[in-house]
């Protein structure tokens, strides 16, 4: 046989190119970031002044556009009086990837500019405990009316039509009113994660319950299964894994609402911070905070996906290969795992 | 189809003395599932579809009775309003000489498709049912352990559903129906995705578990061979409306195995469902319009 294709249609790929893309799919815009950064013919549309020369009203270290600084210069030079000097720039707003690299750690050890201001990691804290609270609430509201809603049509009809409807309301919206209701800490923040997350958990999980086959309700009944054992012991059992990789889903939902919440009342947590950075014109620690949301995004979805596979492993027979992989490292120090427990 | 006898074979409604005997006891046996005029309608874009008109059985306790007809003709309508998990337009349905309706244990059902719950083990599959009654969990254990020991899966209790072969599941899906000790087995098709092997291996194991088990059986096939071989009587349906064409008494003296394939009377039996199920057309001839895509020359036959 020959060589595998990269490109055939639904074909898996080995692991190795398989993790080999993994890499790229990070690098790649890595490459171009750096590209844009440090080499200096490509955009660096400002000129970063390194000497004012004669012009008055330029400092060392401000930057211009660099046809405005052209034109100075040209002026200058027919002028007779000294040039300014600079260097090709980009803007402040994008730093280079070994400024924001740097401060993912000064970041954490900047002291606050203002008294009372919080830390970095108090910061995150902040958040998530605003995260934790908003989706804790929605989905032990949201997930057994969901069931409900998917177990019993007549549930889904005097529900969902509303739901529906308040689903298309943006979240932000009702700032203000939760604001009054709630005061201005940490109340309304988590209910406004409650609002954007509720509503859209109540769908998609009573769609996940209607997707278990008939026939495991028809086989049960059959057994001798009465109505609560039918969703007791068939839907909520058959649907758990999906369920399981709905929440995954909608907490990733929670976190682009918590940046909603947090202008809500008292500006708070991370969005603070960003925000805060941003009016001194960190950009870097900007760029630091916005990754560091994304770290913990990834590594949440992944720490819950791993768990996902070993709750539910009648679900998926194919062992992944993280739980191979972690399997294999402690298995070196323990005993190894017996075969086949899920 | 083809039958290496030269003499012509008997008449399929000729019974030896022992087969005649055989069904003249178990017509003595009290009727488990007597249907009455049962007929279903399903709505349909040009009115009414009756998919099953004036079906009316009886069947005895510890019979076997096979139903086919050809694919459409009402047969999973039929035992799935059998079931309980479908509702007749008309008719009735007895069950020990009492009218029921809906799902209840003592009718158990067999699905084509297994619907063995994937996020049980198979002890806890079989248990299913048990649990279901308000036995406790010990108790249902030590019995679904012996029903799982009667379809020989001893060694796979605590595997899941998805590391069984499709023999081995519907032999689960039997043990589960068993266990709460069903009058009525009724089974839509089991083994009709099954290879031709595995199929014939758990013919036998269901000979072998309705001997050992008090337990009435209804199966539905399409398979001919497999009716013959299982059953004490056949009912046969045509399609459109469903009704019943007629009732055959399998001649086949039991206990029954593949050696009898080419026995006398289960030619005949064969030859009989065959002029029912695929009645001879005259005129037609089976050639497809296919027009010639091959060079000529390059034959294949
Ligand atoms: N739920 C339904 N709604 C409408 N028509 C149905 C339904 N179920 C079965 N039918 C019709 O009833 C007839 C018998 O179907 P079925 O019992 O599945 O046949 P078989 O199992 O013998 O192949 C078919 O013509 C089918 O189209
Ligand atoms: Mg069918």
């Amino acid at each position: 046989m020959s060589r595998p294709r990269w490109f055939a249609v639904r074909q898996d790929l080995s692991p190795s190119r398989r993790r080999l893309l993994g890499v790229c799919a990070f690098l790649l815009p890595l490459l171009l970031w750096s590209i844009v950064s440090y080499v200096p013919f490509i955009w660096h549309p400002n000129i970063k002044v390194t000497d004012a020369g004669d012009v008055s009203w330029m400092r060392p270290g401000l930057q211009f556009d660099r046809h405005e600084f052209a034109k100075e210069v040209a002026a200058a030079q027919s002028a007779g009086t000294r040039p300014p000097a600079g260097i090709r720039a980009n803007p402040i707003y994008l730093p280079a990837p070994h400024d924001v690299g740097r401060a993912l750690y000064t970041a954490f050890t900047t002291k606050p500019v203002l008294k009372g201001d919080l830390w970095l990691h108090e910061s995150l804290a902040m958040s998530l405990k605003t995260i934790f609270w908003g989706f804790l609430i929605s989905s032990a509201v949201g997930v057994p009316l969901g069931i409900l809603c998917g177990a019993f049509v007549a549930a889904s009809r005097l529900s969902e039509p509303f739901v529906d409807f308040v689903r298309y309301m943006p979240a932000p919206a009702f700032g203000a009113l939760m604001v009054a209701v709630f005061g201005i800490h940490l109340e309304p923040k988590v209910a406004i994660i409650v609002i954007g997350t509720f509503f859209q958990q109540v769908l998609v999980v009573a769609n996940t319950v209607r997707k278990v086959d008939g026939g495991l309700i028809e086989a049960a009944q059959t057994l001798g299964a009465k109505r609560s054992q039918l969703v007791l012991r068939v839907l909520l059992p058959a649907s758990l894994p999906d369920l399981y990789n709905d929440l995954r889903i909608l907490l990733g939902w929670a976190w682009t609402y918590l940046i909603v919440a947090e202008v809500v009342g008292v500006s708070s947590g991370i969005t603070f911070f960003i925000n805060q950075q941003a009016k001194y014109r960190n950009f870097d620690n900007v760029y630091a905070a916005i990754l560091i949301i994304g770290f913990i995004g990834l590594a949440t979805d992944q720490i819950l996906a791993f768990f996902g596979q070993r709750f539910f492993a009648w679900k998926n027979p194919r062992s992944s290969r993280l739980r191979a992989f972690i399997t294999r490292l402690f298995s070196r120090r323990d005993q190894p795992l017996p075969e086949g427990q899920p | 189809m083809s039958h290496s006898t030269s003499e012509p074979l008997p008449d399929y409604r000729t019974q030896d003395p022992a087969v005649a005997a055989r069904f003249a006891k178990i017509k003595e046996r009290p009727v488990v599932l007597e249907i009455d005029r049962l007929g279903r309608q399903f709505p349909g874009e040009h009115g009414p579809v009756t998919a099953l008109r004036d079906i009316s059985l009886q069947i005895h306790r510890r019979e076997f009775v096979c139903v086919i007809g050809p694919s459409g003709c009402g047969k999973s309508t039929l035992i799935r309003i059998i079931a309980g998990l479908d509702d007749p337009t008309s008719g009735r349905m007895l069950v020990d000489g009492k009218e029921t309706s809906g799902p209840c244990p003592e009718r158990g059902m067999v699905f084509q498709g297994y619907t063995l719950f994937p996020w049980l083990t198979v002890k806890r599959n079989v248990m299913f049912g048990l649990e279901m009654d308000g036995m406790s969990s010990a108790q249902a254990e030590s019995e679904a352990r012996q029903w799982i020991d009667l379809v020989g899966l001893r060694k796979f209790a605590e595997n899941y559903p998805h590391q069984l072969s499709g023999g081995m599941k519907q032999r689960v899906a039997i043990a589960r129906a068993l266990a709460p000790n069903p009058r009525v087995l009724l089974m839509d098709e089991p083994f009709g995705a099954l290879d031709a092997q595995t199929r014939a291996q758990m013919q036998s194991h269901l000979l072998e578990i309705w001997r050992n088990v008090d337990v009435t059986i209804l199966f539905i096939t399409h398979d001919l061979d497999e009716a013959i071989l299982l059953a004490d009587r056949i009912v046969v349906l045509k399609a459109h409306p469903g009704e019943i064409q007629e009732i055959i008494e399998v001649p086949v003296p039991r206990p029954r195995s593949l050696a009898q394939l080419q026995s006398p009377e289960f030619q005949a039996t064969r030859r009989r469902l065959d002029e029912l199920i695929h009645p001879k057309v005259h005129a037609p001839s089976d050639h497809l319009p296919i027009v010639r895509l091959t060079q000529i020359g390059d034959d294949v036959e």
